[in-house]
């Protein structure tokens, strides 16, 4: 395939794809700026090795392939902010409890109740959440973005629900 | 589904971009392929000071040799037998453009 080809092959892939890698690094690192930040760095890595994850993917969605840039590129994020000694380690991973993401739920408490849910689940459940929701990614892509088995990811996203619920359920009654 | 996920699906909405990032992007991503074209030609033209370099276009000289005479011997193929140009016209050029290509692909 040569280069043009390659190129616009990519373009379709970044138009259709903006908003999935957009929403999924929103939710990760919280904030607009970062988001942005993200994004590009994911589409920019995504644009070097495009040629051979098209060539290795035979034929399936590069969703997946894409998410998991975002996914690296997060935990890279928070990881070197962690570094950082304004920023207490407590803090690697875990959205802030006053989180931007609240905002688009603003005004209805059961949806921030269930953010800030979200927001206390371990990393890969929280991640498998996000990408079942707020991307609508089915168990076969999250696994492929995860880099699990299928099975595996039925099981964190089924684990993942019931702890969500259980804290809801024991943030009401306190 | 249960209600948990009501409403999970409800508070994990998609999020549209900022306006102007798909803009934006597509800049920077234009301007990394441009360099990287420019970086590419940069690299073959410094790399062919290096004698380390050199096999590939010493390979790509082998192969146009190979081709030229290649050429040769079907021409004289052609004569001895006397058949018609036409007839082999389609090898003949083959062969130059396979002559050519490599030609392309020599260093200048």
């Amino acid at each position: 395939m040569d280069k043009v080809e390659l190129d616009r092959e990519f373009a379709e892939l970044y138009r259709s794809h903006l908003r999935d890698v957009y929403s999924y690094s929103y939710y990760r690192v919280g904030n607009h700026h970062d988001a942005e930040d993200l994004t590009e760095q994911a589409f920019l890595q995504a644009y070097r090795h495009f040629e051979r994850a098209r060539r290795e993917s035979n034929g399936r969605p590069l969703r997946p392939w894409l998410i998991r840039i975002a996914h690296n590129l997060a935990a890279n994020f928070y990881r070197d902010r962690s570094r950082k000694p304004q920023t207490s380690l407590d803090d690697a991973g875990i959205l802030p409890a006053t989180h931007d993401t609240e905002d688009l739920v603003e005004g209805r408490e059961e949806l921030e109740e269930v953010l800030a849910g979200v927001a206390r689940l371990p990393g890969d459940r929280r991640e498998a959440l996000i990408m079942r929701f707020a991307l609508g990614m089915d168990n076969r892509e999250i696994a492929r973005a995860l880099g699990r088995s299928e099975g595996a990811t039925k099981v964190l996203i089924h684990r993942a629900i019931r702890q969500l619920e259980h804290g809801i359920q024991k943030a009401a009654s306190e | 589904m249960s209600e948990v996920e009501r409403l999970l699906r409800e508070a994990l909405t998609p999020v549209e971009p900022p306006e102007g990032m798909t803009d934006r992007l597509e800049r920077t991503l234009t301007e990394t392929r441009d360099a990287a074209v420019e970086e590419l030609t940069d690299w073959e033209l410094h790399s062919m000071r290096d004698p380390r370099n050199w096999a590939r276009p010493i390979g790509a000289a082998a192969v146009l040799a190979t081709a030229a005479a290649g050429l040769v011997v079907v021409r004289m193929r052609q004569r001895q037998r006397g058949r018609k140009a036409h007839r082999l016209g389609g090898v003949e050029r083959s062969v130059r453009d396979a002559a050519g290509d490599v030609r392309r692909r020599l260093p200048r």
